[in-house]
């Protein structure tokens, strides 16, 4: 019996990952023979894709704008949001409960529902195409996630430490600053991951505010890859293992938090 | 559930406010705000192409007219087969690989990795990995009914390790003397398995669902690029030709009607969820 789960766990692993070795292969096979049969075995490997996509397209691009707005967008998100789950999940006010459901509410909201708004607002202000109109609409989910990412994480701290600073006369913030701040690094870091990770990933709102290939996320700019004649394969499959370059590490250096933190905040897939 | 320190004191109230009050104010901005907006746009007349005509208001005009729209009829039936067929066979391939999971001591942390991989790559690389290797070995993305195949293969591809780690959590709350007294009794694993793991896996499959329903009614990424809605409009769902009539029409009054009709069924399939579990049991799950 173990040995047949063990046996049909390589096996899944292996389902898992061919389209990815399959993309490797394909994104390292020159163009002509790209479309040949697919074998598992590859023949020549060139590097020609991924050096057009970095002299030719200059990818480095949507990358740089996607670090910009992935970073800002999880700064921003977890510094505001940490403050709120906080107060969320440790202090007693009235309007408590709403806020929460709120939250939840918001996290449920289906992005193409603000897009027409957001739209609007962003080019009477004049922020289309522009970083802040990119990380502003991606408030949207990331806010509600960190925040109810942090909640979980503070409700399950030990509240004895806190009591104890209170015991010794030390006010709220105080307390929050010396003594939570600290050991809240471990909630901090997986919020700050996952809100990241779905920075980088985000489609629907790159591709409606960012209207020029001098904005364009990473998602986007691949998306809308043309050549000037067929679909540039090559350089496509080269540039979505460049993409998920970031991912493939975030996920090797940070599995198990990201484990906790989808099961604790059963968060939205 | 939560302890609260140092209790109701109103100078505690309002740190308490003056904490939650930035991150609130911003939601409000970008996510309430323009929801309301949203169904006051959906209720005038404008149209970005023709900014001559102003922005009058009309009423539910807007409503009736995507309402007699058969493109609308047929994205709403192409988004619920969509989610109707993508997430049963996520939560049952999800279950089996959760069961297996949690019965694989070695190398575990390894093979969460590996499964862990598709679900954090962007939906758009996905999408090109599985329009690839389709484009390379079949004509199926010309077929209306075929061109779904893909679809569904990829979302599973990408979301099943998601499923399967909520389960596995739900898995390894399941306390393991009931499965001894069972083998006791002498029950089949099968027996075991009905008796035993789904009833008390309920909760886990409930939320891995909604959530999973949610996501797959609001599906756009892959669709846009797998398919394009294509071939014609065949495997279009309802969020996607949203996004056509905003966007490529900039038919604004039209696609805030949409919109609303989006966000009106999300609410509604939250709400039953949330009837299901209890409100309050949604709320404390956090904890």
């Amino acid at each position: 019996m173990r040995k047949l789960t063990g046996g049909l766990m390589w096996v899944v692993v292996g389902v898992v990952l061919v389209p990815l070795y399959w993309t490797l292969v394909a994104s390292l096979t020159p163009e002509n023979r790209l479309f040949g049969t697919p074998s598992l075995l590859p023949g020549r490997l060139v590097l020609d894709h991924y050096r057009a996509l970095f002299e030719a397209r200059d990818f480095w691009i949507p990358i740089r704008n996607s670090l910009v707005v992935a970073g800002l967008t999880t700064l921003l998100s977890v510094t505001l949001g940490s403050a709120c789950a906080y107060a969320l999940a440790r202090m007693a006010f009235p309007g408590k409960t709403l806020t929460l459901a709120l939250v939840l509410a918001v996290s449920m909201f289906p992005q193409i529902s603000i897009v027409s708004p957001l739209y609007l607002v962003l080019r009477e202000v004049g922020l289309l195409n522009t970083y802040p109109g990119l990380v502003l609409p991606y408030m949207t989910f990331a806010m509600p996630l960190t925040i109810w990412l942090l909640v979980g994480f503070f409700r399950q701290l030990p509240a004895d430490l806190e009591e104890a600073a209170f015991m010794d006369g030390a006010g709220r913030l105080r307390t929050i600053w010396e003594v939570v701040l600290p050991i809240s690094a471990p909630g901090l870091a997986t919020a700050a991951i996952l809100t990241f990770l779905y920075s980088w990933n985000e489609f629907l709102f790159a591709l409606s505010f960012a209207m020029g290939p001098e904005r364009y996320t990473v998602p986007v700019a691949i998306a809308l890859f043309r050549g000037q004649y067929q679909v540039p394969w090559g350089e496509i499959l080269a540039a979505a293992m460049v993409a998920s370059v970031p991912v493939a590490v975030i996920i090797l250096v940070a599995q198990r938090r990201i484990v906790s933190g989808l099961t604790a905040g059963a968060v939205k897939g | 559930m939560t302890r609260t320190i140092a209790p109701g004191t109103a100078s505690e109230t309002r740190l308490a406010w003056m904490l939650a009050a930035p991150a609130l104010a911003v939601i409000v901005l970008v996510a309430l705000g323009p929801i309301l907006w949203t169904f006051w746009e959906s209720l005038h007349l404008h149209d970005l192409r023709m900014p001559w005509l102003g922005r009058p208001f009309i009423g539910v005009a807007n409503y009736a007219e995507v309402l007699r729209d058969a493109r609308l009829w047929s994205a709403l039936v192409h988004t619920t087969v969509f989610v109707a067929t993508s997430v049963s066979v996520e939560l049952s391939l999800g279950l089996v690989l959760a069961i297996l999971l949690d019965r694989v001591t070695r190398a575990r942390g390894l093979v969460l990795t590996a499964v862990l991989v598709p679900w954090a790559l962007p939906t758009v690389v996905a999408a090109l990995i599985w329009r690839f290797m389709v484009e390379s070995s079949s004509n199926w993305l010309s077929d209306p009914v075929m061109a779904w195949v893909p679809l569904v293969l990829a979302d599973a591809w990408k979301t099943t390790p998601f499923v399967a780690i909520l389960l596995l959590a739900g898995l390894q709350t399941i306390d393991r003397s009931l499965y001894e007294a069972a083998q006791v009794d002498g029950a089949t694993a099968w027996r075991q398995f009905t008796a035993i793991t789904l009833p008390l896996l309920r909760p886990a499959l409930l939320v891995a669902a909604l959530f999973r329903i949610l996501d797959a009614f609001r599906v756009f990424d892959l669709v846009f690029v797998l398919t394009g809605g294509g071939p014609g409009t065949a495997t279009e769902p309802i969020a996607l030709y949203t996004f056509a009539t905003l966007l490529q029409h900039l038919q604004f009054g039209l696609g805030a009607a949409l919109s609303m009709i989006v966000f009106a069924l999300a609410f509604i399939i939250a709400l039953a969820a949330i009837r299901l579990f209890g409100g309050r049991a949604f709320l404390e799950r956090a904890a």
